[in-house]
């Protein structure tokens, strides 16, 4: 039977194909949870995805879709997102990261009467994920360096996402308009909305032009390369802890969530609601309820020891969480793996500036503590390493102690750790 | 500035890192800065980006990696200049990583498939090769860069050559290096090329010395960082080499 649903042609057998998929691929993410092996809702994707491979298009029809992508700040983004949105319906999410095709699956399943759906996307699976859920809003939040091994060049990435702009004329692109990249992406969409996130992103200073390849200085606001690209005006703006809306009003954010960057993040969930419908003040007050994000800047005690637990996955996001971690003043632990999911060469912890942890207590733990020990030798900081993060929380000064850890370590950190 | 700049301080020149910076060798020159400081010698370190002029006086050039289409740009600013051609000529040593070595090189096919001019310091030349080399690399060095064996990790598209004049870096026990003959990287006079990433001489702390000592004309005291140690270690074993 499920053979003769797989091959079937007869047009009105894609909805049936989508509800039997459907229901298989819950079966198998019951049995998964039943069995304990895990939360269910990959397992469950795949499954449905095995049957019919266009089940992702079938169960977004008829909904009004937002897919957010870029290279930080996704899920947290995503979060905001959804939890604006709710202001106008039930909301389906993969809320806790799964951002490929199998994971967005999943989350549809799992909301059958939501109206409105917010996706977290792979940056590399944004074209999949716009072909078949046909996006009213593409969030394009920033693009740098990240696992140059699996992933490759910004440059090739940027250029996927203008094609699948290319290709979405349907959908409005809310757009970061300081990050060169993004701009390039955005550039030929229908419909675009710019917002300028302020500071706080790190770029390296300087890029080069994704168009023609030259030096552009992007520590300046209103950056320009030589070929044309230049940053646009934007619509929407972040100025010190305001956003500043596309009709022109100052709200003051004030968010539970720490960090420059999440200012950038609430005023591009604002102008991706509000091509929904959702005005800035309806919108504000939920993102400010975010504070924490699928375990992203929580407590929990490792080691018998209360840690915030901060991800950081590529330098622009160690730069980030950096200087959080110099503004709190606490003793650090950094806790590095280079799994697959993390990218295996982490030749690139040399671009990011540890030095400013000088004077700070740090230890690093993870399967690849040598590296960062290295690392923060060179840069003249007080290092002590211990693979075992538990047993490196003991070698801290006493005290509540803030732990920044790449994606993998994050995860494992988790487990270990109590909430 | 570093240690004690003065007249005998060591000029490092961090080429082009806003081109060539993609895979993290500017920590080449932290170490380089790094381990003069900790025996007492001043160094300075001169950065110069694209649009900006490389100065011909330096006693040592690092070049990293970059991305395609930053490379094209790079070797056109860098033929434009000359002067790091000529620095090259007068002696100062040159360490070149990746897109930086093959830059250096007589020709290097771009991404556009199009065969490029390099800046000839390098008989060496680069084409496509059919699969990406990506993942850990371990060289034998030409007994002239010592008997320590060097890591790093190669992500490379670029299958290089040698010509007569250019003798390898080393032999390849682990990866795939050059792509040619089981060799890794050229030599030619003091300028050096490599696949190794790492950083090189972050993980590679006896090539990093002996490229000092190319420059000071002394050996160096030696230096003991037991977390390198335990870095080389740990990295030789995860290539299988140890």
């Amino acid at each position: 039977m499920v053979v003769g649903l797989v091959g079937s042609r007869d047009p009105g057998g894609k909805r049936r194909r989508t509800l039997a998929a459907t229901k298989l691929g819950k079966g198998a993410a019951w049995l998964s949870r039943t069995a304990g092996l895990g939360e269910g809702g990959i397992i469950g994707g795949r499954v449905a995805m095995a049957l019919d491979r266009d089940v992702l298009s079938g169960l977004a029809s008829g909904r009004t879709v937002v897919l957010v992508t870029g290279t930080n700040g996704k899920t947290t983004t995503t979060s905001m997102v959804t939890r604006a949105l709710s202001a106008a319906g039930p909301v389906a999410s993969n809320s806790t990261g799964a951002n490929m095709p199998d994971g967005h699956v999943a989350a549809l399943m799992a909301r059958p009467e939501a109206r409105y759906a917010v996706l977290e996307v792979d940056e590399m699976h944004l074209d999949i994920a716009a072909e078949q859920t046909k996006p009213a809003v593409i969030l394009l939040l920033n693009l740098s360096r990240d696992q140059i091994d699996r992933v490759g060049e910004v440059r090739t990435v940027a250029a996927r996402l203008r094609q699948v702009v290319v290709d979405s004329p349907q959908a409005v692109v809310v757009a970061n308009a300081d990050d060169p990249m993004v701009v390039f992406a955005a550039e030929p969409a229908q419909r675009v909305v710019w917002v300028s996130v302020g500071g706080g992103r790190w770029t390296g200073d300087a890029t080069s032009c994704p168009k023609c390849g030259e030096r552009i200085d992007v520590s300046v606001e209103r950056w320009a390369c030589a070929c044309g690209l230049r940053r646009p005006e934007p619509a929407w703006a972040v100025r010190d802890q305001t956003v500043i809306t596309d009709s022109g009003r100052e709200l003051a954010l004030q968010l539970n969530l720490p960090g420059q960057v999440n200012y950038g993040n609430a005023a591009l969930a604002m102008a991706a609601v509000a091509q929904l419908g959702v005005v800035p003040e309806a919108a504000l007050p939920r993102i400010r309820e975010v504070s924490e994000v699928a375990g992203r800047y929580g407590d929990l005690v490792i080691g018998g020891r209360k840690v915030r637990l901060l991800l950081a996955k590529n330098p622009a996001g160690w730069h980030e969480m950096l200087q959080l971690v110099r503004a709190s003043g606490r003793p650090v632990m950094l806790v590095v793996n280079a799994r697959e999911a993390d990218g295996f060469d982490l030749s690139w912890l040399w671009d990011v500036p540890f030095e400013q942890l000088a004077g700070l207590q740090v230890v690093v733990a993870g399967e690849r503590a040598a590296d960062m020990a290295v690392r923060l030798r060179y840069a003249r900081v007080d290092v002590t390493m211990n693979p075992d993060p538990v047993e490196a929380v003991r070698m801290t000064p006493p005290g509540d102690l803030d732990v920044i850890a790449n994606y993998t370590a994050f995860r494992m950190l988790r487990v270990k750790g109590e909430a | 500035m570093n240690g004690n700049p003065g007249p005998s301080a060591v000029r490092i020149a961090l080429v082009l890192p806003d081109m060539l910076g993609t895979y993290g060798d500017r920590g080449n020159v932290a170490v380089l800065a790094e381990r003069l400081r900790l025996r007492g010698i001043g160094s300075e370190v001169v950065e110069i980006n694209a649009g900006e002029f490389v100065p011909a006086d330096c006693d040592l050039y690092m070049l990293g990696g970059g991305e395609d289409v930053a490379q094209l740009v790079a070797v056109r600013h860098l033929r434009q200049q000359g002067t790091l051609v000529q620095a090259a000529r007068r002696g100062a040593v040159v360490l070149a990583v990746c897109a930086g070595m093959q830059i250096l090189g007589t020709s290097f096919v771009g991404s556009d498939g199009v065969a490029h001019g390099g800046l000839g310091l390098l008989d060496v030349n680069t084409r496509p090769m059919p699969k990406r080399a990506i993942g850990e690399l371990v060289v034998r060095p030409d007994p002239a860069f010592g008997d320590e064996l060097l890591t790093g990790f190669e992500n490379h598209g670029g299958c290089t050559y040698l010509g007569q004049d250019a003798r390898p870096l080393g032999a390849v026990l682990a990866g795939v290096g050059n792509g040619v003959n089981g060799v890794e990287g050229a030599v030619q006079g003091r300028v050096i090329g490599t696949y190794l990433h790492g950083p090189c001489l972050a993980r590679n702390p006896a090539f990093a010395d002996r490229l000092l000592a190319m420059v000071t004309g002394t050996e160096l005291a030696p230096l003991s960082i037991p977390e390198v140690d335990a870095l080389r270690t740990e990295r030789l074993r995860a290539a299988g080499v140890r």
